[in-house]
């Protein structure tokens, strides 16, 4: 949609009505609206300075910054295992993804390779985080948009998950649960069978949220056509994720550089055409399916075996030897006090969280701390696209734009 | 293209401009002197045999004891080729100011903005230099530098809050 950039317009006089040379010209001004940081659509604590001319909107302006806690300057000061809680806190609502994007970072910087069993416990964990990513997405974003009753199917369902979480690790939402080099611990029997149930419950639930919104005239209206970005576009922007991928490009890190217990399960990556909002919508829908999908493979395939690698220097001995072996005890406490002993290097690792490529920079110079580690956020990333997507459209479509992008302002602030 | 073949084919390309090409764990990281910097980045992005068209981060790193002082990290990903690239360069301290990439990569805009708000590295021609995270008004400085403490200068400190047992 062309969009002149124009500070003031006037109207001209209609020569189909010469009596109206009489009145005097129209001047329209453009108006500055601050959106946020107060806003209960903005999801936490962004703030967008929007310049509208009527209705639409001719330029906004994203202020981050409100829930920035200096996350990459306090990684500086601990050591590696001790920043897996702070990865917890970025993007709170899918915790266990920041943990796993984390610890891969590390085990690449370390070289260490994770057993069998712990890859397929960490992609069954990963794809239910997706699930409740997508799940938290699509209730706050059909609320965003004027459709309630979605949000409580959705939160219903989530919540059968989180409990599930909460069995698994003692958390629902900062879990912690990943290890450099494995997972904290096994999935019991209960909490299989819990899974199983939830695998054969949850897929009609999928196609109810679906009938609830395409039957829906306003969602449709609201998303079809809203928000467009062009495939060129979203790739200079360094868009990731769904917000990628509705614009048609194939980019899916899970594929692109296999990790994990992906490689040996079949799924395919949705893509959209249009690079609207209601593809972004689709997609993530479509991508709740082959999660479900992913879950039942890897549960099938997964073999009994250890769940931790077995590097002494650097991964964490089972917690039931801490507390009966002496050896074990000083060796959890020297990996948490003085950390283990990196190579000198950098590293870049990036993982396909739900929002989109999560990405670690890590630089080493030796010692138990990282001389400095970047967060590349999705989040972030997307707001840097914000301006340009929104440009000519109303100002109710900026809620919907920014709700496409599935912002987590935790994430985004760092 | 392997990673032995990309490096050296930038060798051959930029026989001045390149510092350096390390190959580890798996990432080439290439380093450039800073004047060459937007020139190698132009063919990373234009030429089709490296299409290099998706940004992935910026990002900087602070060496206090060495003479340029700065490092600037960009990370880029060929979506066609499924390759990856490291470019850096080095600032030094009394002049840390390089060419901004928000010609060739959009998203650099909102990444090179972060880099200069957290370690006040300025870029050229960048459109919009503001801070991003810190407060616009923000005086102490750039967190990220190592010579910024952890617990922060003072300025939180200085922060009034109204006197609730005044009442």
């Amino acid at each position: 949609m062309a969009f002149e950039d124009q500070r003031t317009t006037v109207y001209k006089v209609d020569p189909a009505h010469p009596e109206s040379e009489t009145l005097p010209t129209l001047r329209t001004e453009e108006l500055l609206l601050n959106m946020g940081p107060q806003h209960p659509a903005t999801h936490g604590v962004l703030k967008v300075i929007l310049e509208l001319e009527g209705e639409r909107l001719v330029k906004s302006t994203p202020v981050l910054g409100f829930l920035h806690r200096g996350v990459e300057k306090l990684a500086e000061d601990g050591t590696y295992h001790q920043f897996i809680p702070h990865t917890d806190r970025l993007d709170y609502v899918c915790a266990m993804y920041n943990n796993f994007a984390y610890c891969r970072a590390v085990e690449k910087l370390m070289n260490i390779t994770v057993p069998d069993r712990a890859e397929y416990l960490r992609t069954i964990v990963a794809e239910v985080q997706r699930i409740i990513g997508h799940q938290f997405w699509l209730g706050t974003q059909a609320l965003d948009i004027g459709a309630m009753t979605v949000f409580f199917y959705c939160f219903r369902d989530r919540e059968i998950l989180l409990d599930w979480f909460d069995e698994l690790c003692g958390a629902r939402l900062t879990t912690s649960w990943y290890r450099i080099g494995g997972v904290e611990r096994d999935l019991t029997s209960s909490l299989l069978d819990k899974l199983k149930q939830f695998l054969d419950y949850f897929p009609p639930k999928i196609d109810e949220y679906v009938i609830f919104l395409e039957t829906n005239r306003i969602w449709v209206a609201r998303t079809k056509g809203v928000a467009v970005i062009s495939a060129e576009d979203a790739v200079s922007f360094g868009l990731s994720g769904p917000t990628l991928r509705a614009s048609g490009v194939d980019y899916d890190l899970r594929k692109a550089e296999p990790y994990s217990a992906y490689p040996k399960c079949e799924f395919s990556v949705p893509l959209g055409k249009n690079g609207d909002t209601y593809d972004r919508y689709w997609i993530r829908v479509q991508e709740l399916y082959e999660s479900v999908k992913i879950i039942r493979q890897c549960l099938e395939q997964m073999q009994d075996g250890p769940i931790m690698a077995d590097v002494p220097s650097v991964t964490l001995p089972p917690k039931q030897r801490v507390f009966t072996n002496l050896e074990s005890m000083i060796q959890q406490f020297k990996l948490f006090s003085q950390g283990f002993d990196a190579p000198a290097g950098e590293i870049y690792c990036g993982t396909e969280a739900h929002k989109g490529e999560l990405g670690f920079y890590i630089v080493s110079t030796g010692g138990g701390k990282p001389y400095r580690l970047k967060i590349r956020a999705p989040s972030f990333i997307h707001m840097g696209a914000f301006d340009h997507m929104s440009r000519g459209y109303m100002i109710a479509d900026a809620i919907t734009l920014f709700g496409s992008y599935d912002i987590v302002m935790g994430e985004c602030d760092r | 293209m392997s990673l032995q073949q990309l490096a050296s084919q930038l060798q051959d390309t930029f026989p001045v401009g390149l510092v350096k090409a390390v190959e580890w764990r798996g990432d080439l990281a290439v380093t450039v002197t800073r004047d060459r910097l937007h020139e190698v980045a132009q063919f990373l992005h234009d030429d089709p045999a490296m299409d290099f068209d998706y940004i992935v981060h910026v990002s900087s790193v602070d060496w206090p004891d060495d003479e340029e002082r700065f490092e600037v990290v960009y990370e880029f990903y060929s979506i066609k080729k499924r390759q990856r690239i490291r470019l850096k360069t080095r600032v030094p301290e009394s002049d840390c100011i390089v060419d901004s990439l928000t010609d060739l990569w959009k998203g650099a805009d909102f990444m090179e903005r972060e880099v200069y708000d957290m370690m006040g590295i300025r870029f050229r021609h960048h459109p919009d230099l503001r801070r991003i995270l810190m407060p616009d008004d923000y005086t102490e400085g750039y967190p990220l530098r190592k010579d910024f403490p952890l617990r922060g200068k003072g300025w939180r400190d200085t922060f009034e809050f109204l006197d609730e047992t005044a009442r």
